[in-house]
Parts: C-alpha cells; structure tokens; sequence
C-alpha cells in the first residue's frame, strides 16, 4: 500500500522515440478508420441466438402475474426467462450496493426496468416474441422528488434496507447522506457584507455513447461462459455477473471487445448477466445489441440536482462562508450514488478558499430512472450551482468575476472544508488569467462581403431564423475542481503485467492488463510508457481481459494515473531484471556494468553517459522477462459521517473555461462562439490525446448548458424522450471553436507528474455558457440546460 | 425474399431478408460488412453514412430492398473509391480484406502501411480525430464525399457538411482539423 509515484530521477528513454510526452498515434487507429474494429456489436458467433429484453411500461407496479406461454411458442424462439429462472440464490447485484434485480421481482421500481428475456435466431422474432409476453401490472404510486420520497407515508423505494447506508440515512428513501461542516458558518455570515442565495435545478444528462450496450456471451464445456463486451471494469462485472449465475468467477472469463465512448454509463451491469442466462439456458452462443431507445433506459443518467447555495463575503471581496444544500436524485437504484454525494458534498463550495462552511448533500431513492455515474460525478452539478453564486457575489460587490475568483482561489497548500491540504500545484487564478487574456473571438462573424448573412454563424442557423436582428453578445467565466480516482478508503489499484522479449532479432516489450480502452487513449499511452522505460520501438498491447489481474475503472480520471502506474512500474520491475541479466553476462568484460548508471534506449543497454555495452536481444539470448504487479495511488480515508473531515481524495484536477455566446433574445436560441479552456495536466503523456479529452468534454459541458436533458414526466415518472430525435447532444455545427491551453505543473505524488485529465472540463464549462447567456440576457437563469422559453419568458 | 447490389466494387446478394430490413442490417448482419455502424437507426447520427449511387445517405433508413441493383460504397471500400479517383502509385498494403475480425486481437501492433489507407482515413489518424471511434466510418463517408465536391471546404462548409455525424468523444475540433489537413494535403500545401 501507499506507493508513491516516485519520479524516475534518470534519463531513462529520452532518447527512445515513441515515448511519453510525444504525440504518438493510436494504435487501433487503423482498424477503427477502415472499419475493422470489432466493437462489442460486431461481434459474431457460428450458430447464435439473438437475446432481448422486455422492460416495464410503468415506473413503479407490482407484478400480478407473468404469461410467457405465447412468446415460447413463437416460431424461433429458444428460451424466455423471468426472474423465476434465476439460478442461484443470489438474484440481484450492484456497484456497492446489491439492489438492484437482474430480473424485476414482484415488482418494478421505474420505467424501462428488465422484466424477462427472450432468445430467439433473429433479433425481429425475439422483439415480436417479447410483446407477446403478458405482464399484468397494478400500478404503485410514484416517488419523484424530495417531497413526495420524504412525505409522511411516502411509499418506501426499497422496503427492509440492509445496506451499509441504511443505518445512518435520515429516511429509507435517502440512499447515503453526507454533512461537510467546517469552522462556524453562521457565525461568519454575521462577518459578511454581502450574503447572497439561490436555488439551482441541474437536468438530467445522458452520456450518450455512440456505441450501444451490447455483447456476445459463449457457453463453455466446462459449465461456464465467455463474456465478449463493451464495459468500463471487466473485474467488476465478474464480480456481479458471476454470483446471479451461481458460478465461481474463474468459469465467468471476459474479454473486452471494442467500446464505443462510455463517460460513466457503462460502470454498471447492462446486458451483462441477461446475456449469459440466455446463453447457459440454451446452450448456444447469445448476442445482445440496444438500439438507442433502449440505450436510454439500459444504463443510469448523470443525476439531476436541486442546489440551494449561500455565499458571503466582504466588502474586499473575500469569501466569509458558504452553506449549501446538494439534493441528488439517485432514482431508483444505488448505482454510484453514495460515491457521488461524497464527491458534491466534498466539493461543494469549489477550487476556493473558505474557512467557515456548512454542506450537506443526500441523494433520494425514487421512481425515476436510477441515475449513477458520468463523466464529473457530483462535482459537475455542485460547480453549476457555486459558479453562478460566485458570479452573483461579484455582482453585487461590483467586482470583475475574474477578479473575485482570484482572490479566493486555491492554490497549493490551501485546506479544503474537508481538512485536507492541497499539496500539489492548484494554479486556480492562473488557469482564469489564461483564458481571459486570449483575444475575444470578432464580433458579428455572421457579416460576408456579399448582401447575405452567412446564418451557420448565428444562433438558430441554417434554420435562417434571424440575420443578426435581436443578437446580443455575452462572456461568461468559470472554473471548478475535480477529485482525481477512488476516494474515501477504496482500495484503488491496478494490475499491470510486462513482458520483454525478442522476435525477429528485435526486443518487443508486451503490456497486458485488464483496462478497458474506451476511446481515451490509454492503449496509446501504455505502449508509449513502455517505450519509454524498456527502451524499446515495438510494443504489442494485448487485449484487455481477466486473464490478468484488475486494473480498476475506466473512471474517475485514473487510467492514465493508477494503470499507467502500474505499466509503468512493471516496466521498471523489468528493466532491473534486464540490467541484472546483463550483469550476469557481460559485467565481467566491461566495467561499466558495475559502475555506471544504466539506461535502456533504442534497444541497447547504454551507460548514461551514451555508450553502447550491448544490444536487449544479446542481454535477453532467447530469454524473456515477466513481471506482474500490483500498484496503487496514496491511500485515502473515508470522510467522517457527521463532519465530512478526512483525507478522502488523491488528486485534484482544475480547469478553467471562457465562454462567448450570441443570443437570439426574440427567439431564445444561443449560438456559442468560443469555449476557450486552460487547464493543468501534470505531465501531457500524449498532448494530442490531452487536447482531444478537453474538447470533448467542454463539449459534453456545452450540451447540458443548451440543450440536453432527458425530461421525466413529473406525475408518472415515465421517460418522455429516449431518443436522438427528442434527446438532443451537440452536433458540429452546435460546437464552436475550442482553444486549449495545457499547463503542466507536475504533482510530485503521481508518475511523471501526471494529472488525471478527462472530467475537470467538463464541470466549468457549463457554468462558463450560463454566466456568458446571462451576461448577455441580464436574466438570472438558475437551471440548466437552458431553453428558448427560459430566454423569451414565454 | 433475395436482395442483390454492388458494395464496394462487388457484387453481393442476400437471401431471405425480411421486408423490413435496412440496408445497414443487411450490410452488417448478411454481408460481413460491420463497419458501417448502428448507433440511432433513426437518421440522426450518421454512424451507418455510406454512399448509394454517390450519394451519402442513413443506411438504417433505406430498405434493403431500395438498393436492389445499386451501388454502395462503405467504409471498408473508401481506400479503392479514393485509389480509383486519384490512382495513385501503389505501394504498401491493397485495400482492406474482407475477412472481418470479430474477436479482439492486439491492438498494439506496427500500424498496417498508410498506403492501404484512403487520404481522408489518414488525416483522421493523424489530426487525432479518432477517439472510440463510433462515429468515424460515418464521419469519413461524409467528410469524403464533402472533399470530393469541395475540395476547398471554409470551416463553415465542413460544419454544415458533417452536421448529420454525432461525435460524443472528440467535441468535433480534431474532426475539423482531420478534413482540414486532408483538404490541404490533397492542395500540396502540406
């Protein structure tokens, strides 16, 4: 335990080509180009079935009774199974908690929850199968929000909680609630000059990956399955398919095929366990593909918040206190809830320094769809929400909001509300100087030399709603603070396993581990850090699977940082070997092997000094060298149950973002010019694969601002919108321009200074859209996304 | 009932497709050619864009039996479309193999020859607009078609153009600069 990602003090692979710090391409990059990259629809069995779920039409009922009797009928139809065919006492699974059924007992919880599966040799005959299913449901009253979930008498979500939470929740339908109390918040708000509030709606986003839930599941002649799937942690899904299945985990074997984006919603079972049923019931391979409908009940949503805020300060413009409360609906599954109101309440008043605080987040049990982890995971909705009151407080000190971020910012060395101290670079105010000192993109972009109006560039488009009447401009700043990995105690290692050896007369180094590759870029950066420290050219990166040990969740931030670690780390365990092999050879005819400080580069073991004692495939003679480890980050404790206090995070990632807009005021459409975003990596392994995961997700950022929301009608907790049609995400005509500019301040704590890159730019950039619409507007706007009736008051 | 239509140069035929079949079911699932992808089968998305008779159209909503007799061109054929448009001396690799790979192998091999590649395919390597990945043999369908009526594309026409292609990883600027370089590799000015 407790590692350290001591830095490697030598020139090791310096003068290796393909290293870290390069922009080196990917390497599945061919095979996605041309079309040959097996994601986890394509996969392919002789002889499969195809699996279908049926889910319930209503969001909270009990099952009177179940008719399959038609539905096995149906020509080509292998096997329907309900949650009666369950095999082992285990019937039910989840990330932390095990609520949640693999098939709905009794009851169900929400709208779109699995009910029963059909296998049948066309995926038509298995839908067709399915409706002929009948379900006779008598309808539960809905829980929807704090009100109806918290009311005397309210209909409990889940009766009898045994949970680990359950103890210490105020109610049985809050799943964990988590109090952050620092200092004396109400004796400092006596200090305070100004003291403002509000009270902030944050909408339901959906991570909409392109590629949807899907996979291939093959029984093996042992008894047990072959799991071929699109997921964000192999080890995990083990974990809790192979209970529901009533077999050891060594007879449920995954592979990760190819994943098409993920951003949080594939850390949950989806297809997972209904896939390997079907497959054990019938014998016969069984693919499983969502189409997109589905995709939208198929795996948990960002959770949607209610935040009241209060901020003071004095008349100088330093921050005296902040109280808030963090209303997380968690729907009707815990999922990752209980981690995601760790991460609001311990973030919650932002990248500042604030002595005196009071906090508290919950997150609900209610019928609405169970919402669980995407990219920014409770820091995301908390930085909407502590943004727009930090803009208001500037207001009404009549300060520049840059200017009132400065002078609270953090900065290393500052204590969090959580009592731990920040003690690598937090470059809070240099991250706002940054893109507020980038030129402002020209004003009326849309003017051609010609008589027309190029309309791509105003809002509202090539639907030529406006040729710049109405037009108002606007810039808004905000900058926010992400936890980097596992926090509050988790035991948040990966697994790593090297190999170097020698094929045709070259030294070829082989990473193995169980990451899943997402579309981040982490098979890129794996072969890049073995190139670095074996000091080899060729690196073959082997397909993730569960043949090698954990290596945690492609989450959080922290491939790059706990499995990069890991291969790195390996890597060195290997080149020790290499270097003591050599010893062992040669060290009686050179003295250097004795005396000087040896490195691996281009294939050769060198003196740091560059001379050539011999080349890897002499060192090695035919041989090679293995290692597998285990590496973790500096441990973390869990935060305190009443105080919130505890050294409960790794690392901290900051990004900072300027958002232009022009707003169509008669018609409330936005068109965003310029999303400008500065932001500290630590070390960019990759700055191209850097560039690439800011973009992306100051765009996600961008989407929940103006556009995205899946709407859940309020009276029957129904989806009203599963569908690209209704469910809007932005295109590249809703995207403007990005500028990036990366900081690389090196966290002595992690490997090669690294920070964990992918979520930080997804939290400031929606405060950024709102405080640039308001800035243009003068209207208050305290939800996102924001829609055209919100802008007009119509 | 039996469906027959040229993909990529060849000849292909399907038998026993349901009437309600689209063309991208009967690409992906009759032909072995998964390359087009299904991620809305609603025409919003743009990850099954190939060419029918050279024009980029959903593959998810044309019938199968609307192709009956036509030309298709898919990812898996950009690099002999753009060979046959440009021939180029030709080295390296020919075009991809039919044979799909369906089960996961390393991934961490020598990239295969540029040469097999199609300039626009290359300039998405290279511009790093390839993240999952999803979205990219749509996105290349349309940005070479775009490329092959307007070879000079203004950012605003490559916007408009690929406005029918979702991207959730890259936040499309990696695309722009992916058609940006093909464009001005195709000028020599690169």
């Amino acid at each position: 335990m407790g590692v350290t990602g001591d830095p490697t003090g030598t020139d090791q692979g310096t003068r290796t080509r393909g290293g870290i710090g390069e922009s080196t391409p990917r390497p599945d990059g061919v095979l996605k180009v041309t079309g040959e990259f097996a994601y986890s629809s394509d996969m392919w069995h002789e002889d499969m079935l195809w699996g279908h779920t049926l889910r319930s039409t209503l969001a909270h009922a009990e099952i009177v009774s179940i008719d399959i009797a038609e539905a096995l009928a149906t020509p080509g139809v292998h096997a329907v199974l309900t949650h009666d065919d369950l095999p082992a006492a285990v019937k039910n699974y989840g990330l932390e908690i095990q609520d949640t059924p693999a098939l709905a007992r009794g009851k169900v919880r929400h709208h779109g929850e699995p009910v029963a599966l059909v296998a049948a040799d066309h995926p038509e005959t298995a839908r067709r199968a399915a409706a002929r299913i009948r379900i006779d449901y008598r309808e539960l009253p809905v829980v929807t929000d704090e009100a109806s979930a918290l009311a005397p008498g309210a209909p409990l979500v889940h009766e009898h909680r045994t949970d680990h939470h359950a103890g210490h929740v105020p109610h049985p339908n809050i799943v964990h609630r988590q109090p952050v109390v620092r200092g004396d918040a109400e004796a400092a708000a006596a200090r305070a000059d100004v003291v403002v509030g509000g009270e902030y709606v944050f909408g339901m986003q959906d991570q909409a990956f392109l590629g949807p839930e899907s996979g291939l599941a093959v029984p093996a002649e042992d008894g047990g399955v072959d799991l071929y799937v699109a997921t964000q942690w192999l080890h995990a899904d083990r974990r809790q398919i192979a209970p529901v299945l009533g077999l050891p985990e060594d007879k449920v074997r995954m592979t990760l095929s190819g994943v098409g984006g993920a951003f949080g919603g594939r850390e949950d079972l989806s297809m997972q366990i209904h896939a390997c049923l079907l497959a054990l019931r019938t014998g016969r391979p069984v693919k499983m593909v969502y189409n997109r409908f589905e995709s939208f009940f198929g795996h948990v949503h960002r959770h949607p918040a209610r935040l009241r805020y209060e901020h003071g300060a004095t008349r100088d413009g330093r921050l005296t206190h902040v109280k808030c409360r963090i209303v997380l609906d968690g729907g009707a599954y815990a999922s990752s809830s209980p981690a995601v109101v760790g991460n609001a309440a311990s973030l919650g008043v932002g990248p500042y320094v604030v002595d005196d605080v009071d906090i508290e987040a919950v997150a609900l049990y209610t019928n609405n769809p169970p919402c669980g982890a995407m990219r920014g995971f409770g820091a995301v909705q908390a930085c909407f929400a502590y943004e727009a009151q930090m803009d208001k407080l500037a207001a009404e000190l009549g300060m520049d909001p840059v200017e009132f971020r400065r002078i609270n910012a953090m900065e290393q060395g500052s204590v969090l509300p959580t009592g731990q101290v920040v003690d690598s670079p937090a470059p809070v105010a240099e991250l706002l100087r940054r893109v507020k000192a980038r030129p402002l993109p020209p004003e009326r972009q849309w003017e051609t030399a010609g008589e027309r109006p190029d309309v791509r560039a105003l809002p509202g488009g090539l639907s030529n709603t406006t040729h710049g009447e109405g037009v108002v401009r606007g810039v808004g700043y905000a900058v926010g603070i992400k936890n980097v990995g596992f926090s509050e105690g988790f035991d948040d290692y990966s697994t790593a396993r090297v190999r170097i050896e020698v094929v045709g007369g070259e030294p070829v180094a082989v990473v193995h581990t169980a990451m899943a590759e997402v579309g981040q870029g982490g098979v890129t950066v794996h072969a890049q850090i073995a190139r670095t420290e074996l000091g080899v050219a060729r690196v073959t990166v082997q397909p993730a699977d569960t043949r090698v040990g954990s290596a945690g969740s492609t989450s959080a931030s922290r491939q790059t940082y706990v499995t990069g670690g890991a291969v790195k780390h390996a890597c060195e365990a290997v080149r020790e070997k290499v270097l003591e092999l050599g010893r062992r050879r040669f060290g009686p005819y050179h003295p250097a092997w004795a005396t000087a400080e040896l490195l691996l580069e281009d294939g050769k073991v060198v003196t740091d000094g560059g001379e050539v004692l011999a080349a890897l495939a002499d060192v090695l003679e035919g041989e090679s060298v293995e290692t597998e480890l285990e590496w973790r980050h500096r441990p973390t404790e869990p935060f305190d149950l009443r105080t919130g206090q505890g050294n409960g995070h790794v690392q901290y990632s900051f990004a900072a973002h300027r958002a232009v807009v022009e707003v169509d005021t008669e018609l409330g459409l936005v068109k965003v010019v310029e999303l400008a975003c500065a932001q500290d990596v630590g070390k960019a392994l990759n700055p191209l694969s850097v560039e690439g995961q800011i973009q992306g997700g100051t765009t996600q950022g961008l989407g929940i601002a103006v556009m995205e929301e899946i709407v859940v009608d309020p009276v029957t907790a129904k989806v009203r919108n599963p569908s690209f049609t209704d469910y809007l995400i932005p295109t590249i005509l809703d995207t403007p321009a990005i500028p990036v500019d990366v900081l690389e301040l090196a966290d002595d704590h992690a490997p090669y200074g690294l920070r964990g890159v992918g979520e930080a730019p997804t939290l400031s950039s929606t405060p950024a859209v709102l405080a640039a619409i308001r800035n243009a507007t003068g209207l208050e706007l305290d939800r996102t996304p924001v829609r055209p009736e919100h802008l007009t008051g119509t | 009932m039996r469906v027959a239509f040229t993909v990529n140069g060849r000849r292909h035929e399907a038998d026993d497709v349901w009437e309600g079949e689209s063309l991208l079911h009967v690409l992906r699932e009759r032909m072995g050619l998964p390359g087009s992808k299904n991620a809305c089968e609603q025409g919003e998305c743009g990850s099954c864009t190939v060419r029918l008779d050279g024009v980029p159209v959903c593959s998810c909503l044309v019938a199968a039996g609307q192709a009956e007799g036509r030309e298709i061109v898919t990812v898996e054929g950009l690099a002999d479309l753009s060979a046959r448009r440009s021939p180029a001396p030709a080295d390296g690799e020919g075009a991809p193999p039919d044979e799909i790979r369906r089960t996961p192998g390393p991934v961490g091999q020598e990239p295969r020859d540029g040469g097999a590649l199609a300039p626009i395919q290359k300039a998405f390597i290279d511009a790093g607009a390839v993240q999952c990945g999803f979205c990219t043999p749509g996105l290349l369908v349309a940005a070479d078609a775009l490329l092959e009526r307007s070879p000079r594309p203004s950012d605003a026409d490559i916007r408009e153009a690929l406005s029918g292609n979702l991207c959730r990883c890259t936040g499309y600027e990696k695309i722009m600069d992916a058609v940006r370089l093909a464009a001005a590799r195709a000028e020599g000015t690169v």
